[in-house]
């Protein structure tokens, strides 16, 4: 399988009042054709690897790391100006926050059009053509009245849409999706996946699947990194992540409630100060 | 006397070909001390009801009541103490030049309290965020962070009704946990009413008995959460929602 991006000891820290903060410790993983999930609790440092790989760590951030490669060139030490030619041609990233990614003040439409053109040159109506077909692919049911609309007119799970449409249509080697299907109910979740799925199968894109959705990571990724603390503590086949041994992952997993098994209080994790200790998994095969 | 009420109430927005009829006809009830869901299609008018009940859309028809009053333009004096909100867009809703502690501070100063530095401390602790906190700013916390500190905002007047817009949906499975057994007990010891929105059917069903399932503005299925956990829903939207929520599985279409 082709490597898409090899990275070893990433760092990202931050100053604080408290002194410096290491949100990302040392974490080493590889990405190649297939879809990676990567979980973990809330502040463990799974945004801003996304971020650090894409170099949008603001300062007084900063980010190190040993090796970050992108098919063999050195994402560290490209201009600024060629970063910006790998975001959205060559890594796309679909973040968190989709509506507070999107212009408040320009149309949905003009966005899809500017950034299509950008990186393809396409006429403004062969831009239009291709910014309707993408966000009919994401379930959108008005396409006309959404490309006329602003973001704050758009519900949060067409916000997301808008934002992994936009991602997707320029066809990137490699889409990092931040908690991308959040705000979707479960039946266009499925309508979207599918469409990731089929450019992950069909034309090798490489995906780095970043979410809180235990059981949706299982069924849709190849293979999951787990963070904790700014490392990786455990990873695993993506179909095996309900037999995990780390007792974080554990924790994870138990504390989900289930449909088919009520319970009248939610377990909540034990955290033990050794995870924090360990020395962070490598997450390269 | 139903806590929460709303009759045959359609919202609607734009005009001529924009026009959007994103409520069309809802009507439930629900009790004081209960939780009611709100789950279905995205975009199906979920979030239009809960920002109709506290004033923010302009354009609607129908009756919203609370405590059997009826709601006008304008929400009555005091509204905000009983009645909260919590946005499913944690970022856009708090102001990114204010600290934590600004945000929390003015929320208790405006309802009129006086131990705020108490209470700030208390509401992070009930959120499951450290004193460390305190005194940074929306965008040095991570996206299950900020909504913590939503969900601390609105518990701060003590509200005793709470509209919950995707409560949840940023958060690890362990905050989750931690949080929806903070409103668990909440409803217990304050006899709190909710109203809230999820995608996460497991999250409904957890917290409440009645939910109502939404398609394209309409509520096409009121259920009790024992038919939902029994997957014996009358509606097909409703069926097919809950065979979608089962994990991800290709359809044999897309597969090949
Ligand atoms: N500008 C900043 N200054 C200080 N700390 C920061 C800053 N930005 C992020 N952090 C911290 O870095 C840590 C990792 O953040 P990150 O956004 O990667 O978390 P995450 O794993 O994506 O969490 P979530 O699931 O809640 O989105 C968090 O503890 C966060 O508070
Ligand atoms: N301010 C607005 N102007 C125009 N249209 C709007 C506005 N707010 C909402 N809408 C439209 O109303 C419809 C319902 O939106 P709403 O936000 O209530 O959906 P939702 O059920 O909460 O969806 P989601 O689960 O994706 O958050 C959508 O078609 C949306 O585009
Ligand atoms: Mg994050
Ligand atoms: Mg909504």
């Amino acid at each position: 399988m082709e490597k898409l991006l090899d990275i070893e000891n990433l760092r990202v820290t931050f100053p604080t009042r408290q002194g410096e903060f290491e949100a990302v410790r040392g974490v080493s993983f590889n990405l190649g054709q297939e879809r990676l999930g990567i979980v973990g609790e809330s502040g463990s440092g799974k945004s801003m690897t996304g971020r650090a790989i894409l170099r949008l760590i603001r300062p007084p951030g900063r980010v190190t790391a040993d090796r970050l490669e992108l098919g063999g060139r050195d994402l560290m030490a490209m201009s600024e100006r060629d970063m910006q030619r790998v975001r959205g041609e060559q890594i796309s990233m679909v973040m968190q926050d989709p509506k507070f990614s999107l212009n408040p003040v320009m149309h949905v439409g003009e966005q899809i059009i500017e950034i299509y053109r950008f990186h393809t040159g396409a006429s403004k109506r062969d831009a239009y053509a291709k910014a309707i077909e993408m966000l009919q692919a994401v379930s959108i049911n008005n396409p006309e009245r959404v490309m006329r609309a602003y973001p704050h007119e758009m519900s949060g799970g067409m916000g997301q849409r808008i934002m992994i449409a936009m991602m997707l249509v320029t066809e990137p080697k490699i889409l990092i999706a931040d908690e991308p299907t959040s705000a979707l109910d479960v039946s266009v979740q499925t309508q979207v996946l599918s469409i990731i799925d089929r450019l992950v199968r069909k034309r090798g894109m490489g995906l780095i699947f970043i979410s809180h959705d235990l059981n949706l990571v299982a069924s849709f990724c190849d293979r999951v990194l787990i963070m904790y603390a700014g490392r990786i503590v455990e990873t695993c086949a993506a179909d095996k992540l309900h037999e995990a041994t780390h007792p974080y992952t554990r924790g994870l997993l138990n504390s989900l409630p289930r449909l088919d098994n009520p319970k009248s209080r939610l377990q909540a994790l034990k955290r033990d100060p050794n995870w924090t200790l360990a020395p962070s998994v490598d997450g390269r095969v | 006397m139903s806590r929460l009420e709303i009759n045959d109430l359609s919202v609607w927005f734009g005009q001529d070909r924009d026009r959007v009829d994103a409520v069309k006809h809802a009507s439930f009830a629900v009790p004081s001390g209960a939780s009611f869901g709100l789950v279905g299609e995205s975009g199906s008018g979920k979030s239009t009801i809960l920002r109709a009940l506290v004033g923010l859309v302009p354009t609607w028809s129908g009756e919203m009541k609370i405590d059997g009053q009826q709601l006008t333009k304008k929400r009555p004096r005091g509204f905000f103490k009983d009645v909260q909100m919590v946005f499913q867009d944690p970022y856009a809703s708090l102001h990114p030049r204010h600290t934590v502690d600004q945000v929390l501070g003015e929320t208790l100063n405006l309802h009129g309290f006086s131990d705020i530095n108490d209470r700030i401390e208390q509401l992070l602790q009930d959120v499951g965020l450290g004193p460390a906190f305190r005194f940074r700013y929306p965008h040095q916390l991570s996206g299950g962070q900020r909504q913590r500190v939503a969900i601390a905002r609105a518990l701060a007047p003590e509200p005793s009704v709470l509209l919950l817009d995707e409560p949840t949906s940023a958060l690890d499975v362990s905050v989750q946990a931690e949080v929806l057994n903070l409103l668990a007990d909440l409803r217990e010891t304050r006899a709190l009413t909710y109203l809230m929105v999820s995608h996460n059917l497991a999250v409904v069903a957890h917290m409440c008995n009645e939910i109502a399932v939404m398609q394209a503005g309409e509520i096409v299925e009121v259920m009790g959460v024992e038919d939902m956990r029994a997957m014996t829903p009358q509606h097909p939207y409703t069926r097919h929602l809950l065979e979608s929520s089962q994990g991800y599985r290709p359809s044999e279409e897309q597969s090949e």
